[in-house]
């Protein structure tokens, strides 16, 4: 077995004129924190899209534990341990904090009994855990709608972690958090993940975020990988810093 | 709402609705009529909590009335007419379902106007299996082997609604508050997000749609065997249209409010008929604009909304 988790070849699709993804080659390792850096519009969602069959390549392949995964639809490759966070968090905002969670772990233990309360003790007292985790459990009875950003996002990436997946896709985690609370919310996500042994892969925006938790870093521009390594080595090399971080560093 | 508040609150209704129908005989065949349609519209309640109105559940409550008249004959007993009308149903809502739920909102809608008119139009045109628009008697089966006077066959057709419709009622509470009837409140909200959690939503809205079907062939049997005449106009799309306005003025809130909804149509309709032969439709359609102004939570909201405040005073 090789050390990738996922491998991407030569992924390519296009919107009209526009290359989102233009031959795209990448392999996730097991166990690593990989981080996607690169400008707006860069094909960074793209990327995700394709990767959780939300959008089909116009050419390439994509491979999970060495079996083909292209053509599937969303709903198998999250059966298959591929989970995901969105950009704009993707909650049932008529539901409470809790129920989403247990909604997701109902969803993955495909036990739709349809007469089991949603909330039954087991289900509830699974949800408060991993709610406890990400330090949400003061929120539980809080309608999603009405969460401020962080928290949002936080039950968003939550709502994927309750999947129990083995590969986890976020999407900016920490944008719409608050600059003060920032820090402290990546390092307990960071822990949650690290102790469920999640693969993880996140775009991100803050280069502080990418050089304390990311194992390497790709460079996403114009549809294309610019450079991958190290975040000591990437983030240090000149025409990356011109490209993608020097807007990005003093924000 | 409290589970218990609920259940005493349909047992107290159960008894009322008995101890009416007992100080006004002819309350009996009105008061049927409205818990079945109660138990079509539950079905109608379901599709609700996924945002989706089908305009066309007639269509069921029609194939599961005219079920009873084709099999009434060969099987003249109720016990067996009411499972074989819920199967019938229930697998023409499957059929239809795999269609329809690949649409939403006034797709959805109307594609189950379009199919329930299909349905009319045969009934009405197939003279020869149907007699068209004279429609066909229904003899009064036996119930439970006896074969019953009219008197007490009239009775026993009430029992037997209330017994259904307390068990639709109290299915459709759980059902609600499973993962699966949450997750039809989730295709209203996050369709996508029920996908990426491995979820097909279309799956969970079709075993709701089959299940709506089963209780609109239930009511349309129930329907079929109190009238003992059943013709096309059940299918027809003003008949949709009352389900829908039931649901709406009884409150898509909770298991009672289609019941409401129903009881109160039904004496609206036969108080108004009977007093303002011209004007009945004016009231019941000014009705609805008061519930939708000033009730958006139909009967049921009202109700739920003073008891709720009365236990919070309480408390
Ligand atoms: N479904 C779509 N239809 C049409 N164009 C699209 C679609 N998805 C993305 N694009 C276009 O593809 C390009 C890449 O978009 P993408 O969302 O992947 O960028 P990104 O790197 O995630 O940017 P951001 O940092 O702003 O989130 C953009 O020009 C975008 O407008
Ligand atoms: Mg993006």
């Amino acid at each position: 077995m090789s050390g990738a988790l996922l491998e991407a070849r030569g992924l390519r699709l296009a919107f009209g004129g526009v290359k989102a993804a233009d031959g795209i080659d990448l392999d996730v390792l097991r166990g690593e924190f990989l981080a996607i850096i690169g400008p707006n519009g860069a094909g960074k969602t793209t990327f995700l899209n394709m990767t959780t069959g939300y959008l089909r390549p116009q050419a390439g392949t994509i491979a999970y534990e060495g079996e083909s995964i292209l053509g599937l639809a969303p709903r198998a490759i999250v059966r298959r341990g591929i989970g995901r966070s969105f950009q704009l968090p993707q909650l049932f905002t008529e539901h409470t904090v809790l129920e989403n969670i247990a909604l997701a772990i109902a969803a993955r233990e495909g036990l739709w009994s349809p007469l089991a309360p949603l909330l039954r003790h087991r289900w509830r007292e699974e949800a408060m855990e991993i709610l406890g985790r990400f330090g949400l459990a003061a929120l539980a009875e809080a309608r999603a709608d009405a969460l401020n950003e962080g928290a949002r996002k936080l039950t968003d990436i939550a709502m994927a972690v309750a999947l129990n997946p083995r590969l986890l896709l976020m999407d900016e985690p920490t944008s719409g958090v608050a600059a003060a609370e920032k820090m402290a919310i990546v390092e307990t996500l960071v822990r949650v993940l690290r102790e469920a042994g999640v693969t993880a892969v996140f775009v991100e925006h803050d280069m502080d975020v990418v050089e304390r938790f990311a194992d390497r870093v790709a460079v996403w521009s114009q549809g294309r990988i610019a450079a991958l390594g190290p975040p000591g080595q990437v983030l240090s090399d000149p025409a990356v810093q011109r490209e993608v971080i020097g807007i990005e560093r003093h924000a | 709402m409290r589970r218990g508040t609920e259940a005493t609150l349909a047992l107290l209704a159960a008894a009322g609705l008995l101890a009416a129908a007992w100080a006004a005989p002819w309350l009996k065949f009105v008061l049927t009529i409205a818990l079945a349609k109660g138990i079509a519209v539950l079905g109608i309640l379901l599709l609700l909590r996924a945002g989706q109105v089908s305009f066309g559940h007639a269509l069921f409550l029609a194939s599961g009335a005219y079920a009873v008249a084709f099999l009434a004959p060969a099987a003249p007993e109720a016990l067996l007419l009411l499972p074989a009308a819920a199967l019938l149903a229930g697998l023409l809502g499957l059929v239809v379902g795999l269609f329809v739920v690949r649409y939403r909102d006034i797709f959805f809608g109307m594609l189950n106007l379009a199919i329930s008119m299909v349905l009319y139009s045969l009934l009405e045109k197939l003279y020869e299996l149907t007699r068209g628009t004279d429609g066909i008697r229904v003899e009064p089966p036996r119930v439970a082997g006896f074969a019953l006077t009219l008197e007490t066959y009239v009775w026993a057709m009430l029992v037997l609604a209330l017994v259904l419709a307390v068990g639709f009622g109290a299915f459709v509470r759980a059902y609600l508050g499973s993962p699966m009837g949450q997750a039809l409140a989730g295709i209203k909200t996050r369709e996508t997000r029920l996908e990426f959690m491995g979820v097909s939503a279309r799956r969970v809205l079709l075993a709701a749609y089959v299940l709506s079907a089963v209780m609109g062939g239930v009511a349309g049997a129930i329907v079929g065997m109190t009238t003992r005449h059943v013709t096309p106009l059940l299918a027809y799309w003003t008949s949709s249209g009352e389900l829908v306005f039931i649901a709406i003025l009884g409150g898509a809130g909770g298991a009672l409010g289609p019941f409401l909804g129903a009881a109160a149509y039904e004496l609206v309709r036969v108080y108004a008929a009977a007093s303002f032969a011209d004007a009945w439709q004016a009231i019941l359609g000014t009705v609805l604009l008061l519930v939708i102004l000033f009730a958006p939570g139909g009967l049921w909201g009202v109700i739920s909304g003073l008891l709720g405040r009365r236990a919070g005073r309480a408390a």
